[in-house]
């Protein structure tokens, strides 16, 4: 479904991706690890499309498609979801107009008609009981005063509305209490199916003991330097990264 | 001007002026030519070049005249929704055939009220322009809303506007509003032509004890008008107006706006959205008079600003010695969508009473890249996603607008100009 190849991507003349290669099938869940600064969110925000960041090599290919020759709104409408690490506020702006300019546009995309308001609402309906979403949050503006935990379950919650193809979770899990992460992971589950696949960057185990990956990659210095399956977290969270920052850095040296 | 002294260019104005109000003209003429037009470096209109502007654009200082309307561009003038009575002008006259009479309001032609104090209000010797209407407006409107009287329906002042013979026009409206009545007025002038023209109005209203008065205004005229106005209103005890002002479009636009609080518990608020483009300049130069003690004055005009638009604001709060326990807010906040375009804020505070709740404050900033992602990341397209956000930023000051219908249609304009469907 997802193919990078050695992709290099830098911001403001500073290279932070180094050559990245993954492959992604339908069905799969990959999780994404490595230290603070290593490129984790770098990576999502170039996937999805963040013109900030200028891909100075390599390619990324969704679903047959050259997914860096499109706009961010077509990745999205392709079915390419990202769930922010830092979800934007947005004053004025209601998160149910914005959800349903959103939802309609990709369905237009996809060759679906409109909903009307009363199928948008129940939609809404069945999409918030899934996350346990409060009704109250969604009548306020976009994340406006949200506690980081509400971002994050509303992150989940779009994502639910939208049904991508591909998801890509960047640390969806930090700022949720146990209950609110158990209940998220669910709702990633459900959503779950072997046409889709899912991307999790995350710092801890925890996450991963729900959303259950089938690799686990570690990212540092902006490249891919181990790949395992999910026993490689269970080792990380134990011994941390070090062993791995000796291990790639005395190779560099050598 | 340059080759013309002040006095000559304007003489077809001064010529042409009817022989009623004879002293309040006199005065007029005699503060226009004191004043002059402003010159280059005068600091009020330091922004806002409008001798060179009217120098270059207007051929003829000479009243622009009455022309033919009928009832069906009258009716097809109105917005979708409109509800209320019609007070119809042409060139800035004012035609009772083809307005409604409006039940409980006293409306007629100021040449008809010769009593009418012009003047009193927005007072010449303040403004050249205000002193020039003074001197040689042709005629206008007086509107008395008796004692207690509730309107519930909008007044709309729909002013159709051309260039014909001579491109000046120059409204003059005057209007009262007795104690505890209530009443809203809807402003909005069409251009029947692209051609230049000069509009120069000046709007006084006296408000009554416990008077409620909203006036929103719509500016959406051709892109060749220049336009000034003077809209100056006395407030009186607890007593409430409040101003919308919405400015989508013109050449060169100085609206003036004064509000003098003169009864204890009044309140006044001024609000105001500038959407711009091309080389459209709109310059709002607001004045609140703090003249007793506990009144309040709400301020809040927001701009955006594309291609080579300018916006100028000026805030001006004025709180008297006597004015205690005042609470005076103010804020301007700009969004600027192409380098070309240039925002000029400025608050002036003078504040000589110690007990007083002031704050005012200014910015001017480019549209939110970081929130423009994360829509266009959710789906939604750029253009659709940039609207959102200015629209949402304008909203603030739209949903001031309590008449339903007028602010749906200002939406809908909105919504139109910024290109999103949503
Ligand atoms: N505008 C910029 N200019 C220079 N460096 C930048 C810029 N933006 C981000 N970076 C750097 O890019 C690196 C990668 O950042 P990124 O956010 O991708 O890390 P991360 O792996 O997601 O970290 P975390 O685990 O803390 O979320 C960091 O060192 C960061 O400081
Ligand atoms: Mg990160």
């Amino acid at each position: 479904m997802l193919s990078i190849k050695n992709l290099h991507a830098s911001i403001e003349g500073n290279e932070i991706l180094r050559g990245i290669n993954l492959e992604v099938k339908a069905g799969e869940v990959h999780a994404i690890m490595g230290p603070n600064g290593s490129g984790k969110s770098t990576l999502a925000s170039v996937l999805a499309g963040r013109e900030e960041y200028e891909v100075t090599e390599g390619e990324v290919i969704f679903q047959g498609k050259d997914l860096l020759e499109l706009a961010p709104e077509d990745r999205a409408r392709e079915g390419v979801f990202l769930a922010f690490q830092y979800p934007v506020e947005i004053p004025g702006v209601s998160s149910t107009n914005f959800l349903r300019t959103a939802l309609n546009q990709v369905r237009e995309y996809r060759g679906l008609e409109p909903l009307d308001a009363v199928k948008f609402l129940s939609l809404m309906k069945e999409k918030m009981a899934l996350v346990e979403i409060d009704q109250k949050l969604l009548s306020r503006s976009l994340n406006e005063g949200f506690s980081g935990g509400e971002k994050k379950r509303n992150e989940i919650f779009q994502m639910a509305m939208l049904e991508p193809t591909l998801s890509i979770l960047d640390e969806t899990d930090s700022g949720l209490d146990i209950d609110a992460l158990r209940i998220v992971s669910n709702g990633v589950n459900k959503l779950k199916s072997d046409k889709t696949a899912t991307i999790v960057v995350t710092h801890y185990q925890r996450l991963l003991d729900y959303i259950v990956p089938d690799y686990v990659h570690v990212l540092y210095k902006g490249r891919i330097v181990k790949s395992g399956t999910k026993e490689l977290a269970l080792e990380l969270e134990e011994k941390g990264y070090d062993w791995i920052k000796e291990e790639v850095d005395s190779a560099a040296t050598v | 001007m340059s080759t013309l002294t002040q006095q000559d260019t304007f003489q077809g104005l001064f010529a042409a002026a009817p022989e009623n109000f004879l002293s309040i003209r006199t005065l007029g003429k005699e503060s226009f030519l004191s004043q002059g037009l402003p010159a280059v470096k005068a600091e009020e209109y330091k922004f806002t070049n409008l001798s060179k502007k009217l120098e270059n654009a207007i051929k003829s200082f000479s009243p622009a005249l009455s022309f033919e309307i009928t009832d069906s561009q009258v009716k097809s003038a109105l917005f979708d929704g409109f509800e209320g009575d019609v007070l119809v002008f042409v060139n800035g006259l004012f035609l009772p055939e083809l307005s409604s009479s409006i039940e409980g309001i006293e409306v007629a032609k100021l040449s008809e009220k010769p009593e009418a104090a012009l003047g009193s209000i927005a007072k010449a010797s303040k403004d050249p322009f205000a002193a020039l209407n003074q001197a040689s407006f042709a005629d206008g409107i007086f509107i008395s809303v008796p004692k207690k009287a509730n309107i519930e329906k909008p007044i709309l002042l729909l002013s159709f506007n051309k260039e014909n013979v001579g491109q000046v026009i120059q409204p003059r409206i005057w209007i009262e509003v007795g104690d505890f009545a209530e009443v809203t007025f809807l402003d909005q002038s069409i251009s029947l032509n692209d051609s230049s023209y000069f509009i120069n109005k000046v709007v006084e209203i006296k408000g009554g004890v416990n008077s409620q008065i909203n006036y929103y205004r719509l500016q959406n005229e051709s892109k060749n008008t220049i336009e000034v106005s003077n809209i100056e209103t006395d407030i009186q005890k607890d007593a409430k107006f409040t101003s919308v002002n919405i400015s989508l479009s013109g050449d060169m636009v100085r609206n003036n706006l004064s509000l003098n609080l003169l009864g204890s518990n009044s309140e006044g608020n001024m609000f105001g959205v500038y959407l711009l483009n091309g080389k459209t300049h709109v310059d709002n130069h607001t004045n609140v008079d703090h003249t007793i003690p506990h009144a309040e004055s709400n301020e809040l005009y927001k701009g955006i600003l594309a291609d080579q638009s300018r916006g100028v604001f000026n805030g001006k709060i004025f709180v008297r010695q006597d004015a205690q326990k005042t609470n005076a807010f103010q804020q301007n906040n700009n969004i600027l969508l192409s380098e070309d375009a240039i925002v000029n804020t400025k608050p002036q505070l003078e504040i000589w009473a110690d007990d007083v709740k002031c704050s005012h404050g200014c910015t001017v900033g480019q549209l939110d890249e970081e929130a423009l992602f994360y829509l266009q990341a959710r789906g939604i397209d750029k253009t659709s996603a940039k609207g959102l956000l200015l629209y949402a930023f304008a909203g603030e000051v739209l949903e001031k607008i309590e008449e339903e219908s007028f602010r749906n249609h200002v939406v809908n304009l909105i919504q139109e100009r910024l290109g999103s469907k949503f």
